[in-house]
């Protein structure tokens, strides 16, 4: 009987099909690369597959994260979250004093203006998704078009624009790289730390319930006492915020500021973690558990499609793909196929219960 | 007589609202802009009639693209894989007609094909299994970008295909704005025949929207969707109608675009989809559906166009400019869309 209850609530539970779809991309993985498991200590660092899985899957984890709460409030997606990766990583490392000019700020600073600008990025896709009541990828494609050229030009000297700035300070590298005797990545501490914060800003506060309201029905959250408005908002400034930060991680990890390639098609990446997460694209409950799965499962993907040889330009068919399967999954007409499928199937049983 | 002067006016004024509106504003900004173009880069010859003609000959693929992308607005859609999809036909129109030695009309055709059968599939997806559009159109914009860079991820420019360069070439003297050289001889500015494929396919899609069933039908569902079904309309039906022309018209303007350009590479025609949606916008589509004209979207191209010549004229500002200053406009249009409508709830309270 217990086991029975405890099957049911797997079979129930949301976190179901996501963690199928990871156990299977690592067991595609295995079958690629059969050292896919093995982790050694090279450098005075861990070493392997896995653990590079991980490290590379840290940006699109905070990524997905803020677009999980995105999705449910407004129940439209973000798509400029690659050009604000683009535009933090451009400001960062221009104020480090990069290879050109020399602003030379501390680094603490510098990490916090460019953090301040992705927030403000993000709060400008609010204003528009949230007070103007625009349509969330309309709004956020003039970012996903005008961000690029916003860092192209802050990465510009006298001469010339979109240059690639490089900076010169060791510490900066620690962000993306490790820190000085300690084997682990520090993305992954960041990844923990940033999940932890919010976990706890959703869970402590009323946020959570707030947004999945608004998410199910803008009206009655605001008949029942919700500003609406402010909620979306929100969520667009924090899904800058992780923007932000998902851009540090990316412009330290190649130690230079990358107008043109960082954060390139990782938008469709955040929305394919999201959507392979069990949440809806139409808004409303979220899991972001199943979000976090669904960003490593991603990146599990993405590490097996480069072993088989798919070069990165290629990668968004195989992406694209996907995406059409999980949202044909998560369709209506499908549900109610399925349903009357279930339907039937259960009449044939009681059909068969009454002849004996 | 007065009252009913005063009636007619009355209704002149109720005619402004809305669409109209949007579309007064458009048509203003084009003025000012090319006006002051006019006065401040007159040493560059802004104003010669070749400038104004180039706007069209450099924007044709867009005029296409735009107008497509104002069906679809229409019916409250939208449709982001418009640039993926124009990249993907140079570059298999270059790579068919270079590498495989097709004949243009073969590779015309295959690439039509394609469009309609993508315009297809995308409108079984959104309008039969009722997905949402923004999701499948974004699915589009990664899938083709990636198919492109699968055929081939050099830049492969035409240099055989005679047939294909003769008619990208081919110079059609425009028998307005003649300018008599210093030897006495008239010079005819000139045009290509890509404009010409725009301008009949814009005249076409006008017609279609304003004087059709199925055109009527359009505005009807983007206004509202419930009430056009209970209007007796198919709404599924025209709907995937709909997408199917927009894929169409897609590969039409990709082939216009290639007639531009002669060359395909991976990075083709990247933002080209927010030139299309932020022309439409520009020209008074609303986002919500149900209102819209491919007249305005024209003005919306030529804005686009004013823009990208006056920063040529400039001179020292980067091209990336283009890019910002056309979406400053178009958050500007669609704030003001946003106002607009907030204002009629208003009224109707």
């Amino acid at each position: 009987m217990a086991n029975i209850s405890v099957l049911q609530k797997i079979k129930k539970s949301q976190l179901l099909f996501p963690v199928a779809a990871l156990i299977l991309m690592l067991i595609v993985n295995v079958l690629i690369t059969p050292d896919f498991f093995k982790i050694s200590i090279n450098n005075g660092v861990l070493y392997g597959f896995i653990i590079d899985v991980l490290n590379r899957s840290c940006e699109l984890i905070i990524l997905a994260v803020g677009m999980t709460l995105v999705v449910a409030s407004s129940r439209g997606t973000d798509i400029s979250v690659g050009a604000v990766m683009a535009v933090s990583g451009a400001i960062i490392v221009r104020l480090l004093g990069s290879s050109y000019d020399g602003y030379a700020m501390a680094l603490p600073l510098a990490i916090f203006f460019g953090l301040v600008g992705g927030m403000a990025l993000g709060a400008f896709n609010g204003l528009l998704v949230a007070r103007f009541n625009i349509q969330p990828m309309v709004a956020t494609l003039i970012l996903y078009t005008a961000g690029r050229g916003i860092a192209q030009l802050i990465s510009s000297n006298d001469t010339a624009t979109g240059i690639i700035l490089y900076v010169r300070m060791e510490s900066f590298k620690w962000i993306g790289g490790f820190l000085p005797g300690v084997v682990v990545p520090t993305p992954i501490f960041i990844v923990i730390l940033f999940v932890l914060a919010t976990q706890l800003l959703l869970k402590k506060t009323a946020l959570q319930t707030y947004i999945q309201t608004v998410g199910i029905n803008p009206k009655a959250g605001r008949l029942v006492g919700i500003n609406s408005v402010m909620i979306i908002f929100l969520s667009y400034l924090f899904c800058g915020l992780s923007s932000g930060v998902a851009g540090l991680i990316a412009s330290s990890r190649i130690y230079s500021s990358d107008a043109n390639n960082i954060g390139l098609n990782l938008e469709m990446d955040a929305i394919l973690a999201v959507a392979l997460g069990g949440n809806s694209l139409a808004g409303g409950k979220f899991n972001m558990a199943g979000s976090i799965i669904g960003a490593v499962t991603i990146q599990c993907l993405t590490t097996s499609l480069y072993a088989i040889g798919v070069s990165a330009d290629q990668l968004p068919v195989y992406k694209a793909v996907v995406v059409i399967l999980i949202v044909l999954f998560q369709s209506p007409v499908f549900k109610k196929l399925r349903a009357e499928m279930k339907l039937r199937k259960h009449n044939v049983i009681t059909y068969a219960g009454d002849v004996k | 007589m007065s009252s009913k002067f005063l009636l007619s006016l009355a209704e002149k004024r109720k005619k402004l609202d809305s669409s109209n509106f949007l579309l007064f504003v458009t048509v203003c900004l084009f003025a000012v802009m090319y006006i002051l173009g006019c006065i401040i880069y007159n040493e560059q010859g802004f104003g010669k009639m070749q400038i104004f003609l180039n706007m069209f000959v450099d924007n044709a693929g867009l005029l296409v693209a735009s107008a497509g992308m104002t069906m679809i607005m229409i019916t409250g859609g939208i449709d982001i894989s418009v640039g993926s999809v124009v990249g993907l036909v140079c570059m298999v129109l270059s790579y068919t007609m270079e590498k495989l030695g097709f004949s243009a009309f073969t590779a015309v055709g295959l690439v039509l094909l394609f469009g309609i059968a993508f315009g297809a599939f995308q409108g079984w997806l959104i309008s039969y299994m009722e997905l949402q559009p923004f999701i499948i159109a974004l699915a589009g914009l990664f899938g083709c970008r990636g198919l492109t860079a699968i055929i081939s991820s050099d830049q492969i420019a035409i240099k055989a295909n005679e047939l294909f360069l003769g008619i990208a070439n081919a110079e059609i003297p425009f028998p307005l704005g003649a300018t008599v050289n210093k030897r006495g001889v008239k010079l005819y500015p000139s045009i290509h025949p890509s404009v010409i494929i725009a301008i009949v396919t814009v005249i076409v899609i006008w017609y279609v929207l304003k004087y059709t069933r199925f055109g009527r039908n359009l505005y009807a569902i983007g206004g509202n969707e419930q009430s056009a079904l209970l209007m007796g309309i198919n709404v599924k039906k025209t709907k995937f109608i709909a997408y199917v022309v927009e894929g169409f018209l897609a590969s039409l303007s990709g082939i216009v675009f290639c007639l531009n350009t002669t060359s395909g590479f991976v990075e083709q025609a990247r933002g080209f989809e927010m030139e299309a949606i932020s022309s439409a916008v520009i020209g008074g589509t609303m986002l919500t559906g149900g209102v819209g004209s491919v007249v305005g979207t024209v003005f919306g191209v030529l804005i686009k166009a004013t823009i990208e010549t006056l920063i040529r004229c400039q001179g020292t500002l980067s091209s990336w400019w283009n890019k910002i200053v056309l979406s400053v406009i178009l958050c500007f249009f669609i704030v003001l869309q946003s106002v607009i409508i907030m204002a009629k709830n208003k009224n109707k309270k």
